[in-house]
């Protein structure tokens, strides 16, 4: 279309209220009034002559197919966008491209105009090319990958013309891959092919490695070569970014278990107590992120993205104060009988889940993402991280420092230290042990609970939550030693990057059980973890 | 302690009694449900026999854990596994005589091995059609897996916690290997609709009756031995090692053998319990392996009286006869009530039934200091505290 014609054609959209004849020129109602339903061959045909007007108003009536709103009238092949009535086999009809309301009417002359996977495709790519030219960019990113896959010919006069306007870095990058694409599959000179190769090669993802595999299918020469070092490429390339991915995984999943471990290793590092219920105790976190999330929606639904902000606090008061309610009411009486704790703790953890099973269901309740968190961030090519994941690592240091400062640089901290280390000096120079050993509980499942909030974000919340947990928490204290949190940030963090490792070998469950069982060698190594505390002390 | 004698295994009047009431119960129990005609008062119903069968299993495991915990002081949280693997053996044995009574008509393959397309036995079902091979792997399994995993751990001396928490890895690692279906034991539908028994059908009345004397018979067998033995010389070390480890090494005593000999034993009665159990209940599968059901099985004991035998015994009976009871009657109850057995028994009732009953007169229990006065016992110094140190000497 030279510059002429547009500008005649903006004119004539000018003038389009005053003349009836000028719209009969309208692209788009042409494209409409030429569609009169027919084979699928014919509705392809019509997706096409929508794509190439280039004209928004086209994805209504794009939807409106998809949706198996279009209808064609019978008697004379008309097409209008049709909902259907209040009444049984009525049609309210409107105008495809004004969308304009037209009436009701009885659906017998109507045919519904048939959708199928290829008229999908068709529909995917017409739907790509037309916002190529949207204003907004991230809008014609979209655009530009879903041509990309669809690789559909008739999108590519629209992106080159998309590509002649952009003028974001970004997106021109994704519609030259877009064309390069095309090229590659509809086949062009060599010379042109070469560079859609090597632009394709930039993409450097699954997507670009299956398109130049089937390019070294079916070509010879210079192509081939091209192609072939080109899937070399970004096989060394994914292989590498595998292992990354591997490693984030790991450090993701380790950071989890640093959350759900930390709270125990406070407590048994300085009481010597396993806390059985402490998986119960993020499962609490889990359920009160649930209530505020709940409490939010009901009464200011607006902010519901700040809901994890005020959950956090909150969690961790509620598994703080059930951990001070713990120690006072059982775990004090306990002292110096490290096992029977244990036992006791069980029964509160059992009578935990079936609180929560009682009050809330067996059934796993909707815990909703915040739109901060969700989406992905494009490290590199081919490397997507998820936000949700970043998010949870980031909160993980966040508190991991956070309770690093406490016992580090706080008198509470201070004294906590002291009584770990000698109980009896301690109380002598008087710290009330008895409340440290509350607080210090307290501090722990608190932890608890904002593991819980970084759970209930990955995880389904239900009451059995805790158990999943809680045995993994257990090996990481185990592994990591006692008495120092460097230790259980060390385990965690091997633990979870190990399992991530041995999965695509082993698969998920025989990752788990080799894990297990390495740990329990491990301890045969060394009985008291990775980084045991050394001294008088510790031999009791 | 000394005049504690091997030839008085039952002297004291609570064993005595209890061995005296679970052998009238072998005894009479199958005479009142074979030999008086249903519908008539005093009749045992067949469901009742294989019920009581079914405790009398889980007694025995009771009594299997409270020799290693009541007497030296090792909490073991995967007991279950070693109950579950006797209990494969067995269901293994079963499984093979269903013959070409199954779904498919194999006569070599189980079912589920038709049906994941296997067209061979694996190596470990060889010989399992033999009921003496059977009773062979019921305690050469769990006793070889004790003994491995008890080498590994007590020379490396990993005691206390860490222990506990290491054999409920063991369980759990088993429980995700038995849900596998590459393991060859039927995935997570487990080894069931058992047919025969020794030529006899598990379903018949007078079968029943048998696998209960023989449950009946296991509990006082493996009673008298746990007894015995804990009277023996080698009980009394064991004591030892449990009220002060350490003491008992520096004394020149090869703690860790002892600890495995326990241990390895505990492991082969357990095993034993299990094998029983399975043709009561009619199946097995890797539920049997799960964390939660090794701690139950410690609650037991610490509810009947640890260190007593017969206190754990009870203990198995009374917490599964409550359970049969509430899980009809009241099933969102039973959680609330097993969990605050757990806690109230720790709390409040240290010694357990059998201490109650007793009144604190066994002489094995003067060294736990159970009797002492129930306050704080606050530890002197340190954290991590080895529970198998001496209590006497705070």
């Amino acid at each position: 279309m030279t510059s002429f014609v547009r500008i005649l054609a903006f004119a004539v959209c000018l003038l389009a209220p005053l003349s009836a004849a000028a719209q009969d020129a309208d692209p788009l109602e042409q494209a409409v009034a030429d569609f009169h339903g027919g084979s699928y061959s014919d509705t392809e045909a019509f997706l096409q002559a929508l794509a190439a007007t280039g004209d928004e108003r086209a994805l209504p009536i794009i939807d409106a197919l998809e949706n198996d709103q279009l209808y064609v009238r019978e008697t004379d092949g008309v097409a209008f966008v049709a909902v259907e009535g209040e009444e049984d086999d009525t049609l309210v009809l409107s105008d495809p491209v004004t969308g304009e309301e037209i009436g009701t009417v009885p659906d017998d002359d109507f045919d519904d105009v048939r959708v199928n996977n290829r008229i999908r495709r068709a529909i995917a790519a017409a739907r790509g090319a037309l916002t190529l030219l949207s204003d907004d960019a991230g809008v014609r990113a979209r655009a530009a990958d879903s041509v990309f896959t669809s690789r559909d010919a008739a999108a590519l006069d629209t992106v080159r013309e998309a590509i002649a306007q952009e003028e974001n870095d970004r997106v021109l990058k994704k519609l030259r891959e877009a064309e390069a694409a095309i090229l590659l599959d509809q086949g062009a000179d060599e010379a042109d092919t070469l560079a859609a190769i090597e632009t394709v090669r930039g993409r450097g993802n699954r997507d670009a490695l299956s398109m130049l595999t089937r390019v070294t299918a079916n070509s010879d020469g210079a192509v081939l070569e091209a192609a072939q070092a080109a899937v070399e490429d970004i096989e060394e390339r994914l292989a590498l970014l595998g292992i990354v991915q591997n490693i984030w995984y790991g450090v993701s999943l380790g950071s989890v278990l640093l959350l759900a471990a930390t709270g125990l290793a406070i407590t048994f590092g300085v009481m010597g107590v396993i806390n059985m219920a402490h998986g119960e105790l993020v499962m609490l976190g889990a359920y009160t992120t649930f209530l505020v999330q709940q409490f939010f929606a009901a009464t200011m639904p607006g902010a519901m993205d700040y809901a994890l902000i005020v959950a956090a606090p909150a969690a961790f008061l509620v598994s703080g104060g059930m951990g001070v309610a713990l120690e006072r009411g059982i775990i004090r009486h306990l002292y110096g009988r490290p096992l029977e704790t244990l036992l006791a703790t069980w029964g509160v953890s059992l009578i935990l889940q079936q609180l929560v099973r009682s009050i809330f269901g067996p059934s796993n309740v909707q815990v909703s993402t915040p739109t901060w968190m969700t989406g992905t961030w494009e490290v590199v090519p081919g490397l997507a991280l998820t936000l949700g994941r970043i998010s949870i690592v980031l909160f993980t240091i966040v508190v991991f420092i956070g309770l690093m400062a406490v016992i580090q640089r706080t008198s509470f901290g201070l004294r906590m230290r002291a009584v770990t280390q000698n109980r009896r000096m301690a109380g002598s120079v008087g710290i009330r042990s008895g409340w440290i050993d509350a607080l210090t509980f307290g501090l722990g499942a608190g932890v608890a609970g904002l593991a819980g909030v970084a759970i209930s974000q990955i995880d389904n919340v239900s009451p059995n939550l805790g158990q999943t947990y809680i045995i993994d928490s257990f090996l990481v204290v185990v592994f990591g030693g006692v008495g120092n949190l460097w230790g259980t940030l060390v385990g965690a963090l091997s633990l979870g990057v190990a399992n991530k490792f041995l999965e695509p070998f082993a698969g998920a469950v025989l990752a788990k059980i080799l894990i297990l069982i390495a740990v329990i060698l491990f301890i045969q190594r060394r009985p008291r973890g990775l980084f045991a505390l050394r001294g008088r002390a510790v031999e009791a | 302690m000394a005049q504690y004698r091997t030839s008085r295994i039952l002297s004291d009047r609570a064993s005595l009694i209890f061995v005296a009431i679970v052998a009238a119960m072998a005894v009479i129990v199958p005479i009142l449900n074979l030999a008086i005609p249903q519908g008539s008062p005093g009749h045992v119903p067949t469901y009742i026999v294989t019920l009581m069968g079914k405790y009398l299993c889980y007694a025995m495991l009771a009594i299997a854990v409270d020799l290693i915990w009541g007497f030296c002081g090792i909490l073991s949280l995967g007991h279950g596994a070693f109950f579950a693997l006797g209990g494969y053996a067995m269901g293994m044995y079963l499984m093979r005589q269903i013959g070409t009574r199954g779904v498919y008509g194999n006569p070599v393959l189980p079912d589920f091995m038709v049906f994941l397309n296997y067209d061979h036995l694996p190596w470990y079902w060889l010989g399992s059609d033999s009921f003496l091979f059977t009773v062979f792997l019921i305690m050469a399994v769990p006793g070889l897996l004790a003994f491995v995993f008890g080498w590994l751990a007590f020379r490396s001396r990993v005691s206390g916690v860490y222990f506990s928490i290491i054999t409920q890895a063991l369980t759990y690692a088993l429980l995700l290997a038995f849900f596998r279906n590459d393991m060859g034991f039927g995935g997570n539908n487990g080894l069931t609709d058992f047919k025969d028994i020794l030529g006899f059908s598990v379903q018949a009345q007078g079968t029943r009756a048998t696998l209960f004397f023989l449950s009946a018979a296991g509990v006082v067998g493996a009673f008298l031995l746990c007894r015995w033995l804990v009277g023996s010389k080698f009980g009394r070390v064991l004591v030892g090692i449990r009220d002060a480890e350490s003491r008992t090494r520096f004394l020149g005593y090869r703690v860790e053998h002892y600890k495995l000999a326990v241990f390895t034993l505990s492991a082969v009665i357990a095993g034993i319990a299990g094998a029983l159990y399975v043709p009561q209940v009619g199946i097995i599968n890797p539920g049997e392996f799960s964390p939660a059901n090794s701690i139950e099985i410690v609650i037991w004991v610490a509810l009947g009286g640890r260190g007593t035998l017969w206190g754990a015994a009870l203990g198995a009976v009374l917490v599964n006869f409550t359970k049969t009871y509430f899980t009809g009657a009241a099933p969102e109850y039973w959680t609330y009530i097993l969990g605050a057995m757990f806690v109230l028994v720790t709390l409040f009732l240290p010694a357990g039934v059998a201490g109650a009953l007793t009144g604190g007169g066994h002489p094995l229990r003067r060294g736990l200091g159970l009797f002492t006065s129930m306050g704080r016992r606050k530890q002197p110094e340190g954290g991590a505290v080895d529970p198998a140190e001496p209590e006497a000497a705070r």
